[in-house]
């Protein structure tokens, strides 16, 4: 029997102790905000914190989060840095399909409680492991610039404000 | 033919849904007399101007603009309006809807959206791929809601008993002018539902100048019916980011089963043997199943393979790695010893030889051993296998029962699925609902329903268990339908001024009509459409040819198709040819456009356009310089470049767009690409969405330096070599520009609507590559770019 803390409520898992935390939650707890993409590290979609710390979920067993917290996507609108993260996520219209989403947040939510204002760089290192195939890139560093409320390099990723004029006829 | 007149689209009964189609599809069919309330004579006319269809009207079920199909108003003024298009990043839940909700007076804060099951008949045409969309639904949408408006007012004239030429719909509400009561969407549903459909004749569609949501800029919605940045929220943005957004695989069921399936390496081979007896030791398995293999051209059949059908997905994935399998590969054939290096030497070898003609002006030849002929210069562009790979891999979920099947799916094409399911099955296609999911993008993958067909054939098996079929990366990235590979042969005659006057290109890759009926090798009118014999350039000889090559491998629609090698080995070679003529690019791809002028497609022989009228969507050069203009303006072409870096162009017009990518690389004296900046011009004609416009150019983008710096799938005895995203890489944030800009020109009416999904992809490989050799003069025709660069 595991018994694993999610987003405050404790479970009593009588499951195979390999089972990835992944397949933990989406199968054994239904909670599908957590996705699937790789299975095996290497793109993030995963993305959950273990008593804080952003992890892999389909590669860590749940025996590994024994008497352990784990925080999820649904946590984060209770999260004050979760619910900044989620809003310059909206306000940026970040999500074009959304499904790597709640990864690349759970990601952004771990670098800006260690570092309140990362620059370019520290967000490229820190979202890494984080694969958007829609190629959202561009507007995930302009919206961790906004939510650490850092308007300067918000700027910096930011499109020109005249786009849209260019009508002729 | 009774109508519905009910504005509730919810409680529409399928009865009314079968006279709906039975009219759209005597449309078709040439049937007259059917016309009614719901079927508005200018469509008639419309459908028998000529007899060739074109656009919507050629799409299997077209389209319908019945508003009782697509809005209903509920009591509480809450409006609910249709989607029937597959949502996979494209935002069109937003954008269409927005176009019916503006065009009836809705507030975007009381729309509610409901998606659509698989149902052509009923809502026209639903397979989202080709980037049509918005330019086949832009029209109706806007007719929907007009007609929407109409009975609204139509209803509290009524009420009022005034005439409805003194009333006027603002937000949500109808207004009496010349007493100013007015009368809320809320009020007036039930009586607006009793409302007679207006013709389409008689619908008074908004001006642009009235429009409140559509071709808005962010920042540029009016007060009060909006969130914080003032655009209006994208219909599942607070859902994706919470978390609470549904993809394929989060639909649950109750006693609902998971099956991972093991399928053969090789293309067509066959399950030999099998033993099952360690992976039925697994805790939670409940049955291995040996499923059929295929033959070519296998479509959309599954591949076959072995199921193991588990209580949940890891004991299924766990079970099936303790499977002993020993595949059958003599029935696979050729395909069993394909090998990408091999298969390479063929393609190279191919395009040495003359091929099939497919589009021959002047005599290339005869220019070629002209005194005029001062310089030739030849090039060959290779391109390897893709994989789609979105970020969700494939999943649908079927349950069998009772001679009924209930699929819940993220698919591009779900009436494709319906169908199949249908057939498949022997059942009626009336027996089968196919839910639509958000896909977790699709990129042309989820065009194909096989792993529908695999979900909804275990179901059967398993006696009508609900079953989830759940690929893992690695059945996504080995058993695909994979992008084509290519080489393309390029040879250019320079006279002695540097001006290009012969034009020959040899294009050899497999044909996604393998997937279909016998190989010819050949590629198809719509893969040469697509930037091969279109080639815009105004040369006196052009000769361009198809040399065979057969496919090894499921090909397949992958995100701007065939478009993708075409630009990268024609736009690499303007820029070669004007490297050689001693000319700045872009003055030397300007003179290769010529002049603007509209050239009807017909012109060029054999045509696809995307299927779009000839007569409509012509290819206008005018546009294309547009683009070239405004990308090159933006970003500063000409000005003088720090060391080790350049600016590089590239423009292409697909999907009935028109798009020039400008790039500023960094080549350091170490071989690292940094690419500080792109800018990217777009001329889709009008604007719907122009926020998604913008995010569908960066994710092209994006998607584009995937393509070009570090995607690969070679096959080796016929399997596929890579597995999961360590040896398939595609981009990360780390690849991606420092900063992307996105210009939009001729956002006008008066131009024919394009694409916007796929355009923005073709024009970026060929952009870097010539920002790369801008910068460090080394050419790349080789992709991807990998370890190209490095130095040491
Ligand atoms: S699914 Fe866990 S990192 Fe990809
Ligand atoms: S938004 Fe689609 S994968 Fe990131």
């Amino acid at each position: 029997m595991i018994s694993v803390t999610v987003n405050g409520v404790t479970h009593q898992l009588d499951i195979p102790e390999d089972t990835p935390i992944l397949w933990a939650l989406r199968d054994h707890m239904q909670m599908h905000g957590t996705r699937f993409g790789c299975g095996m590290a290497m793109c993030g979609a995963c993305t959950v914190h273990l008593d804080g710390n952003p992890i892999r979920s389909c590669s860590t067993p749940i025996a590994f989060a024994n008497g352990k917290n784990i925080t999820t996507i649904e946590a984060m609108a209770q999260d004050s840095v979760g619910q900044k993260v989620q809003q310059a996520w909206m306000d940026e219209a970040v999500a074009q399909c959304g499904y790597c989403q709640s990864g690349q947040i759970m990601s952004a939510v771990a670098l800006l409680k260690s570092n309140p204002n990362p620059t370019d760089e520290q967000i490229d290192n820190a979202m890494a492991g984080n694969i958007c195939r829609c190629g959202t890139y561009n507007r995930i560093r302009k919206a961790i610039h906004s939510a650490a409320d850092n308007p300067q390099l918000a700027k910096a990723n930011a499109v020109d404000e005249s786009l849209f004029v260019e009508v002729k006829a | 033919m009774s109508t519905t007149k009910t504005l509730n689209a919810a409680t529409a009964t399928e009865n009314q849904t079968v006279q709906i189609a039975n009219v759209s599809r005597r449309k078709f069919l040439g049937g007259m007399g059917m016309a009614t309330g719901l079927v508005l004579a200018a469509r008639w006319d419309m459908a028998f101007a000529e007899d060739a269809k074109y656009g919507r009207d050629a799409m299997p079920n077209g389209w319908t603009d019945n508003p009782n199909v697509f809005v209903s108003i509920a009591t509480d003024g809450s409006v609910t309006i249709v989607n029937h298009r597959a949502e996979m990043g494209q935002g069109i839940r937003t954008s269409l809807v927005m176009v019916v909700a503006d065009e009836m007076g809705a507030d975007w804060n009381k729309v509610v959206v409901e998606q659509a099951n698989a149902n052509e008949p009923k809502y026209g045409n639903q397979n989202t791929d080709g980037s049509r969309s918005m330019r086949h639904f832009f029209e109706p949408m806007r007719r929907v809601g007009a007609a929407a408006r109409h009975m609204l007012e139509q209803a509290a004239a009524q009420v009022w008993n005034v005439p409805v030429s003194d009333v006027t719909t603002t937000i949500h509400q109808v207004v009496h002018r010349p007493t100013n009561r007015t009368l809320s969407f809320a009020e007036l549903a039930e009586l607006a539902a009793e409302m007679k459909v207006p013709v389409a004749a008689s619908l008074q569609l908004k001006q642009p100048s009235e429009w409140r949501y559509i071709s808005k800029n962010p920042g540029a919605y009016p007060e009060g019916t909006t969130e914080k940045t003032g655009q209006p929220m994208a219909i599942d943005g607070r859902d994706i980011v919470t978390g609470k957004a549904v993809f394929g695989a989060d639909v649950a069921l109750d006693g609902m089963l998971v099956a991972k399936i093991v399928r053969p390496p090789v293309y067509c081979a066959g399950v030999k043997s099998f033993d099952a007896t360690e992976a039925k030791k697994v805790t939670g398995v409940v049955d291995v199943i040996e499923l059929p293999s295929v033959q070519m051209p296998s479509a959309f059949t599954p591949l076959g393979g072995i199921a193991v059908v588990a209580e949940n997905t890891w004991a299924a994935i766990k079970a099936s790695r303790a499977l002993k399998i020993e595949w059958d590969n003599a029935k696979a054939g050729d395909n069993a010893n394909y090998d990408s290096v091999a298969y390479r030497q063929q393609l190279e070898a191919a395009v040495q030889q003359p091929g099939k003609v497919v589009r021959s002006e002047g005599d290339f030849e005869q220019v070629l051993h002209s005194d005029s002929a001062n310089k030739t210069v030849e090039a060959s562009y290779y391109m390897p296998h893709l994989s789609q790979s979105p970020m969700e891999p494939m999943v649908a979920i079927a349950q069998v029962k009772n001679g009924k099947a209930e699929i819940w799916a993220s698919v591009q094409n779900p009436q494709l699925a319906k169908d199949g399911v249908a057939g498949q099955l022997g059942l009626k296609p009336e027996d089968v609902t196919v839910h639509c999911t958000l896909l977790g993008g699709g990129f042309g993958r989820k065009s194909k329903p096989d792993y529908i067909f695999e979900a909804a054939a275990l179901s059967a098996k398993l006696n009508g268990r609900p079953v989830r079929v759940q690929w893992t990366r690695e059945d996504d990235i080995q058993q695909g339908y994979y992008h084509t590979v290519s080489l393309d042969r390029l040879e250019g005659v320079l006279d002695s001024n540097g001006k290009s006057i012969g034009w020959r290109h040899r294009s050899a890759s497999p044909s996604i009509t393998s997937l279909f009926g016998p190989d010819s090798g050949h590629t198809a009118v719509f893969e040469n459409g697509m930037g091969f014999n279109t080639v815009p350039f105004d040369i006196p000889a052009i000769q361009l040819e198809n040399p065979a090559a057969p496919a090894h491998v499921r090909i397949g629609w992958y995100r701007a198709v065939y478009n993708l090698p075409h630009a990268f080995a024609i736009q690499s070679f303007a820029a070669e040819l004007a490297h050689e003529a001693g000319v700045d690019h872009k003055q030397y791809l300007l003179d290769l456009i010529g002049p603007a002028r509209k050239i009807n497609p017909t012109s060029i022989g054999e045509h696809w356009n995307y299927g779009e009228n000839p007569a409509e969507y012509v290819l206008d050069t005018g546009r294309l310089r547009d683009v070239i203009e405004m990308a090159t303006s933006k970003a500063g072409w000409g000005k003088t470049m720090p060391k080790n870096r350049g600016l590089g162009l590239a423009v292409h017009n697909s999907f009935v767009s028109y798009v020039a990518v400008v790039f500023d690389a960094e080549v350091t004296d170490a071989g690292e690409l940094i690419i500080h900046r792109a800018d990217i011009a777009v001329d889709c004609g009008p604007q719907v969405n122009p926020d998604r416009i913008r995010s569908q150019m960066e994710g092209a983008c994006v998607m584009g330096i995937s393509n070009a710096l570090v995607s690969e799938i070679t096959a080796k005895n016929g399997a596929i070599q890579q597995s999961n995203f360590h040896n398939y890489q595609v981009a990360r944030i780390v690849h991606a520009p420092k900063e992307i800009h996105v210009h939009a020109v001729n956002n006008r009416m008066d131009v024919p609507m394009g694409g916007i999904g796929e355009p923005g992809v073709p024009p970026v490989a060929p952009a870097l590559c010539n920002a790369i050799f801008a910068a460090s003069g080394k050419r790349i025709r080789t992709l991807p770019i990998a370890n190209q660069l490095k130095t040491s």
